[in-house]
């Protein structure tokens, strides 16, 4: 099931969270919304959410209109908010039976108990929230989203806040639920974003500035290649000539960033002229831009 | 809608306020209609059950802003708003749930007082010598009186996220509501002139013309308006909150 997003604005008073945001994600991607505080993702996940209804532009997801058809569109949705909000006083069993009994006792979602147990719940279920662990807390929020058997699921920071043992567990889930549905989730961790995603859409003021496929997320800081060379003694950057050279970028004392234009590996280029110049290599490596250098240079 | 309603009755429940509630009413009722010598029916040597009809109203003042102090304020306060408006529930299955949730356990606490009706039947001399209708009709205006109460309540829990806040609120407009007017109509200036008309903005009139057993049309619109009116200001204010 997809989500197609067009030209969608949000203003809070004269302040825009969102501008004209466009872009569409296929049935079956996980896609990772990066981006730093206050660049929209929440705004955006809300409305596709069917939360915040005050909107231009146009939202649609599996075709219907998230405003004109939002009863129908929540059927179809699983939604984690952030920071999870919970009722603490309540049982898990019994939050997670009411939750379902929204949808109707007639609904064609996986029982209870199921979803108890697809999430690790089984042991923590018979206890109040409140009394829960953040890590299970999370799982309680993760289970309220599924409960309905969603095709789309939309999670805001699902891990934020969990210990390293949590996360690994809390990703092995989602990567689970991501075989089959469509999940679009906002994160502040790189790593788990290219761990885990398909694609990524990076946003910034509101805008969108980067929307890649996660394995080609480095060309867009250089589409060439970049190597890192060190030398055992200093040189001018204007004197290294090695072929589809095209810039030079002196790190430290004779070490220095080569950049070169296409994707050929270019090392032995660098090997031959440090040779012709009887110049000795320290190190050298082909370097790949990671996704924090594209975050940091796009979100600037 | 159900499903909120049963979520609310649960959590009334389960955080024993729906105990204490009609807990403290009974106890309240009980101690003025039969234990407090100057109110007492026992020393009234009528079989009316005037007293309680004229006390339950004071009590439900402080009861229902209590009830439903949290109803939307802490679910703004907690985000748990957020999830319900994101699940396939209407704005009104929300209120609605939330409303008639409460109106429920104000219906709970009241039946126990059918016992009251009972014992003072079996009292009065000779047996049965009670005037039925003005119980009954009495009974109606209660439950009205309560209805608006539960609807103003609900409506300041929208205003604030701080459920004092909202329990002050509410108990402020439901004294203005039922007594103010009939504060405001003795005024000198209104005298002759526009107290009878400021009168019956209040529940007070509305609610002493059921009290006598007549359930005149007009009253029984005055209720139902004053409940649609405040429900649909919850409406609207929810809908600007989330935009």
């Amino acid at each position: 099931m997809s989500i197609v997003v067009n030209e969608l604005t949000k203003y809070y008073g004269a302040q825009s969270a969102i501008d004209s945001l466009s872009f569409e994600i296929r049935g079956g991607e996980i896609v990772g919304l990066l981006g730093p505080n206050g660049a929209g993702k929440t705004t955006t996940m809300k409305i596709l959410a069917g939360y915040i209804e005050d909107f231009q532009g146009e939202a649609k997801i599996a075709g219907l209109n998230v405003r004109q058809e939002a009863l129908a569109v929540k059927r179809l949705l699983g939604y984690l908010p952030e920071h999870n909000p919970l009722y603490l006083d309540m049982y898990v069993r019994e939050y997670l039976e009411f939750i379902r009994s929204i949808f109707g006792t007639n609904g064609s979602g996986p029982q209870v108990e199921h979803i108890i147990e697809e999430t690790g719940l089984s042991k923590e279920c018979h206890k109040k929230i409140g009394a829960l662990s953040k890590g299970y807390r999370q799982r309680v929020g993760l289970a309220q989203a599924l409960i309905n058997n969603p095709e789309i699921l939309i999670l805001d920071e699902p891990t934020s806040g969990l210990d390293p043992n949590q996360l690994v567990e809390i990703r092995q889930l989602i990567r689970r639920l991501g075989e089959e549905k469509t999940v679009i989730f906002s994160s502040h961790i790189m790593q788990e974003v290219q761990a885990l995603c398909d694609r990524v859409i990076i946003l910034n003021k509101g805008k969108i500035v980067a929307d890649e496929r996660i394995d080609q997320i480095d060309r867009l800081l250089h589409p060439g290649t970049i190597v890192v060379v060190e030398f055992d003694r200093d040189i001018e950057p204007e004197s290294i000539t090695v072929p589809k050279l095209t810039n030079v970028k002196k790190l430290s004392t004779g070490r220095f960033q080569l950049a070169f234009a296409g994707k050929s590996d270019q090392r032995r280029e660098v090997f031959d002229y440090a040779v012709s110049r009887k110049i000795r290599i320290l190190e050298m490596r082909q370097e790949k831009s990671s996704i924090e250098d594209v975050f940091q240079v796009l979100t600037k | 809608m159900w499903a909120v309603f049963r979520k609310e009755i649960n959590v009334f429940f389960t955080s024993l306020t729906g105990f204490v509630v009609i807990g403290v009413f009974l106890i309240v009722l009980g101690l003025i209609m039969w234990v407090f010598p100057e109110y007492s029916v026992l020393n009234y040597n009528y079989a009316t059950l005037e007293q309680l009809f004229t006390i339950a109203p004071m009590v439900f003042l402080f009861l229902i802003p209590a009830i439903c102090m949290r109803s939307f304020s802490e679910e703004r306060q907690t985000g748990t708003l957020e999830i319900l408006f994101t699940k396939p529930l209407s704005t009104w299955d929300i209120i609605l749930g939330k409303y008639f949730g409460a109106i429920f356990l104000v219906i709970l606490s009241l039946l126990p007082t059918i016992l009251y009706y009972y014992t003072l039947y079996q009292l009065g001399s000779p047996v049965g010598n009670i005037d039925g209708g003005e119980v009954v009709g009495s009974y109606i205006g209660l439950f009205l009186l309560s209805a608006i109460f539960v609807a103003i309540a609900i409506f300041s829990s929208v205003l604030s996220r701080n459920q004092i806040v909202a329990f002050l609120l509410a108990a402020l407009l439901c004294f203005t509501i039922f007594w103010g007017f009939s504060f405001i109509s003795t005024i000198p200036v209104f005298l002759g002139s526009l107290d009878e008309i400021i009168q019956k903005f209040g529940i007070d009139y509305h609610y002493r013309a059921i009290s006598q057993g007549v359930v005149d049309t007009r009253d029984l619109l005055y209720f139902v308006s004053a409940i649609c009116i405040f429900l649909v200001l919850t409406q609207y204010l929810l809908k600007l909150q989330r935009k």
